[in-house]
């Protein structure tokens, strides 16, 4: 048996060419400050999306940024040149929601900062508790995920148990030595876990399903959502207070500042929302109090797509690869859904919502493919439509001239499972695709075979 | 005389039925690309069923007259899916949660034929499943392979001869690292040392039982009056039985340590364990696992969900068949398991297994772990026709089941599936309008307001925000 091993002996490879090159915190030495650095990809099909593809073209990356990209790009003098042919370049992989860099083993309450005490938060910032040392990170990065979006994502809210509102989510790169390394944006959008009206719970005190009568869940998720309306009523007058900048005649309310731009119209909120009837709701809410939603999570989405186009509602789906809760739903419904939705117009992207399962992002979407979702739009839904839901566009999503340069160099497909990552670009640096599992893998093949 | 002609008719209707059961029972697959594991691939091949078995596999086959025809033109043909660790068709509750030692208690007593996850996994390709209990106590309860009938009543359900098997678990479940139960005192065991004592003690109390009745046919074979045969122990025979080789054991089982003190522990009450289940650390002690003869049952890339699995890595499947493990991967929840192919196929990436061996890991490996490989696990003549037939490559992202046959009977048809949809949704409001009425009519007695039954629509399950329990 042939172990494909070649990222990482490419990589070696590459670490001999090209010293100091490696942007990784394990393979750069201490104190050398990270100096930008040139590349090109050359002979490469540039997968730009934004166009067609170019064959054998080449880009250049220039201090983080993509200097240049086409068929007939000057390769600068100062480059370290990359062979791209028979390989491919496409934007890196974004996981549009996850806990990545915030949880690092789910059981290990130490080791999990996702959620808090209270019910409403929204002056927790991911970005305070990412921890750029997580052995998690460069797991996901070895099957090309470069960024993500780190997100609090509280405690579910079941009967009033729970945050309702998180804490903003924050936008990394996963690579860096700081998270002001790794940071794109600091405050991305605002998790709110929408209320449910579910009576059916997984309570793990008895480690079993509990059932409650609907009257009293439904009257619970009433309360939650006046006190909603009521904290974005009291965040628009604090807001307004702020505008005209009589604010020092106040105690300083750090909640209410952090909902400010959210009422303002600058701040999406992020609904976390399965259900139908949770999702009309929070549409609803939105509606009313005028704040710009993006829905995640969305089971149910498909059966109110409609809606969710008429009011241009982004999608943000996942996990796809689980089955609905609904027994009635067709057995493919979770494969479906994303297809439907790009149909009836609207914006969707893919989300592992899950640390450890961040690297199952491009199967997340390459499932849908077969189920009535164009390939393109696949492709896009992990790259450049969470960019543009996220309004990370001007940045991210696209290899075009001037976009930060965080880029996957593959041997094929990128959405197909046999494809190996061969080079990895974040914030312009090559980056190593070495992680935990594979110096585990390479350890453990050498031990000694047992003899006793 | 009007008994005589009943059973004239009787017999008549026999006989008409086993005339329709010869012609109907020929069916052939024409044309396909088979993968057959055991020999090779096959292009523009076919598969020839009689009576539920595999009659012939090759090119160029002829059905008889009145055969049932499948043309697999362009798809590709395979063993069904086995899936060696399993939850589903269970009614209730996984986990019999109030001692450590429930191997009283089985599953074979609560298949539940109406689980709708028997449908969507039989969807994804899977024919048979080795349903157990959760992770809860050190020995568990007894666990029963099944094929996925969807239709038949619960007792079609299990695997014909298929031997009966009993889980054990081993590490932070078993121990309650993870949580504990509100309003009950701490249980014992509470350390991997606990659990591995409890296994033995179990064991000793067993060969104890042994005696017992070792003794007393002893003495009654020879010729002893007045006997007081010992009383029977539920809980301790299903124990025997595995010393007796009557039994497989699946152990859940995650550390490296864990997994060789059971070794120890089978080896010192001289049982076999037939598997060590997700065994997300099996590739520290492959050597160790092969030479007991245990198969490993492990997840593709699933880790650091907990602790124990925090050193899981997805080239553990590669590196214990490099060693000499007989393994598979397994899906431990139903949505895992509509896509166990693609778990299958991401051993080729992570860890350099062939396309042959990706296959094995979900069809001829699960069913030599379980006892069943003379039945199932390859396309070759004599074996059960539990077929999958995909649009694609079945290792690849992009393939979707299109066809799966068990016993040689088409169990899931997705064009048939997509058909019916429609008028199941009509079928679905009319009820719900009918239950409305039914509701309204009933209504006018209660207090205003307080007695409100939801309509059908609010008490549907919308999918559930809060977590599933991974990993029972």
């Amino acid at each position: 048996m042939k172990p494909r091993l070649i990222p990482f002996a490419v990589a070696a490879l590459l670490m001999l060419a090209l010293t100091p090159s490696f942007h990784t915190r394990a393979a750069a030495g201490a104190g050398a400050a990270p100096t930008p650095h040139v590349y090109a990809i050359r002979d490469v099909k540039v997968v730009t999306l934004a166009g067609s593809p170019v064959e054998h073209g080449t880009v250049v990356i220039r201090d983080g940024k993509i200097a240049a990209v086409g068929a007939s790009v000057d390769v600068p003098a100062d480059a370290q040149i990359i062979d791209g042919k028979g390989l491919e370049v496409c934007p890196g992989l974004f996981d549009a929601v996850t806990d990545l860099g915030l949880t690092e083993v789910e059981a290990v309450n130490a080791t999990v900062d996702t959620t808090d005490v209270g019910t409403y938060n929204p002056q927790l910032v991911a970005m305070t508790a990412v921890h750029p040392a997580s052995e998690l990170i460069p797991v996901a990065r070895a099957n090309g995920i470069t960024h993500a979006l780190a997100a609090p994502l509280g405690g579910g809210g079941f009967g009033g148990e729970g945050e309702v509102i998180s804490g903003q989510a924050s936008a990394i790169n996963l690579a860096g030595w700081t998270i002001e390394e790794m940071l794109i944006r600091r405050s991305v959008a605002m998790v709110v876990n929408w209320p449910t009206m579910e009576t059916r719970s997984f309570d793990f005190a008895t480690f079993s399903f509990r059932e409650r009568p609907f009257t009293e869940v439904k009257q619970e998720y009433d309360k939650r959502i006046n006190e909603l309306v009521t904290l974005i009523e009291r965040a628009r007058h604090y807001s307004q207070v702020m505008d005209k900048g009589s604010v020092a005649n106040y105690d300083r309310d750090l909640k209410l500042e952090a909902l400010a731009p959210v009422v303002r119209g600058q701040l999406p909120l992020l609904v976390v929302a399965e259900g139908r009837r949770e999702i009309r709701s929070a549409v609803d809410f939105c509606d009313k109090q005028k704040l710009k939603m993006i829905l995640a999570g969305g089971s149910e989405s498909y059966k109110v797509k409609d809606l969710l186009a008429s009011k241009h509602i982004p999608v943000i789906l996942g996990p796809t690869q689980s089955l609905l809760e609904d027994e009635d739903a067709s057995y493919d419904q979770a494969y479906v859904t994303a297809g439907q939705l790009a149909a009836a117009g609207l914006k969707i992207a893919f989300a592992s919502f899950n640390a450890s399962r961040a690297r199952r992002l491009p199967y997340q979407a390459a499932n849908c493919v077969p189920y009535g979702l164009p390939y393109e739009d696949a492709l896009k839904a992990v790259t450049l439509y969470p960019a543009q839901i996220l309004g990370l566009a001007d940045q991210l999503g696209t290899i075009e001239q001037g976009k930060m340069a965080d880029l996957i160099v593959t041997d094929g497909d990128p959405l197909a499972i046999p494809t190996q990552v061969r080079y990895l670009f974040i914030n312009g640096e090559l980056t190593s695709t070495d992680n935990k599992h594979l110096q585990l893998y390479e350890e453990y093949r050498k031990r000694p075979h047992e003899t006793k | 005389m009007k008994r005589a002609s009943k059973w004239v008719a009787a017999l008549a209707l026999l006989a008409v039925c086993a005339l329709r059961a010869t012609a109907a029972d020929v069916t052939l697959i024409k044309n396909g690309t088979i993968l057959t594991i055991t020999q090779g691939t096959i292009e523009n091949g076919d598969v020839l069923i009689r009576d539920g078995k595999i009659a012939e596999v090759g090119k160029s086959l002829t059905a008889p007259e009145g055969a049932k025809v499948i043309d697999a033109k362009g798809q590709y043909v395979m063993p069904g899916i086995i899936d060696c660790h399993s939850h589903i068709a269970v009614a209730g509750s996984v986990n019999e949660g109030s001692v450590s030692v429930s191997s009283m208690a089985n599953i074979a007593d609560v298949l539940n034929p109406e689980d709708i996850d028997i449908y969507r996994d039989l969807a994804g390709g899977v024919t048979a499943a080795n349903v157990l209990h959760g992770s809860a106590n050190s020995i568990g309860g007894q666990t029963e392979v099944i094929k996925l009938r969807w239709g038949k009543p619960a007792k079609d359900l299990p695997f014909e001869g298929a031997l009966p098997g009993i889980k054990f678990a081993l590490g932070e479940n078993p121990k309650r690292s993870g949580f504990s139960i509100r309003g009950t005192p701490r249980r014992y065991p509470a350390t991997r040392m606990g659990v591995m004592d409890v296994i033995r003690e179990a064991f000793s109390e067993a060969l104890d039982y042994k005696k017992a009745w070792d003794e007393y046919n002893r003495r009654k074979a020879a010729g002893e009056p007045n006997l007081i045969p010992p009383r029977r122990d539920l809980k301790l025979e299903p124990l025997l039985e595995v010393l007796e080789g009557k039994r497989l054991v699946h152990i859940h089982c995650y550390r490296e340590d864990e997994i060789l003190q059971m070794i120890r522990v089978a080896e010192e009450f001289n049982f076999k364990v037939a598997t060590f289940q997700h065994v997300l650390e099996g590739y520290k002690v492959a050597d160790e696992i092969a030479k007991h003869g245990a198969g490993g049952s492990t997840f593709s890339d699933w880790w650091a969900y907990k602790m124990e699995a925090f050193d899981a890595i997805p080239y553990n499947a590669a590196l214990m068949t490099e060693r000499g493990v007989v393994v598979s991967i397994n899906s431990d929840d139903a949505s895992e398991a509509t896509h166990l192919n693609q778990e299958a196929a991401k051993t080729m990436k992570w860890g350099g297994l062939s396309h042959e061996e990706a296959l094995k890991l979900v069809t001829l490996n699960p069913a030599i772990q379980l006892h069943i490989a003379d039945r199932v696990g390859s396309l070759e003549t004599g074996k059960d026709a539990d077929i999958d037939i995909y649009d694609k490559d079945p290792l690849s992202v992009y393939a979707v089941a299109q066809k799966v046959l068990i016993d040689g009977q088409v169990y899931f048809d997705r064009q048939q599936d997509i058909g019916q949809r429609a008028s199941l949704e009509k079928e679905k409001k009319a009820l719900m309008e009918k239950e409305k009425k039914a509701a309204a009519a009933a209504k006018p007695q209660g207090p205003k307001g307080s007695a409100r039954k939801p309509a059908a629509a609010e008490t549907a399950k919308p999918p559930v925000a809060a977590p599933k329990p991974q990993e029972i």
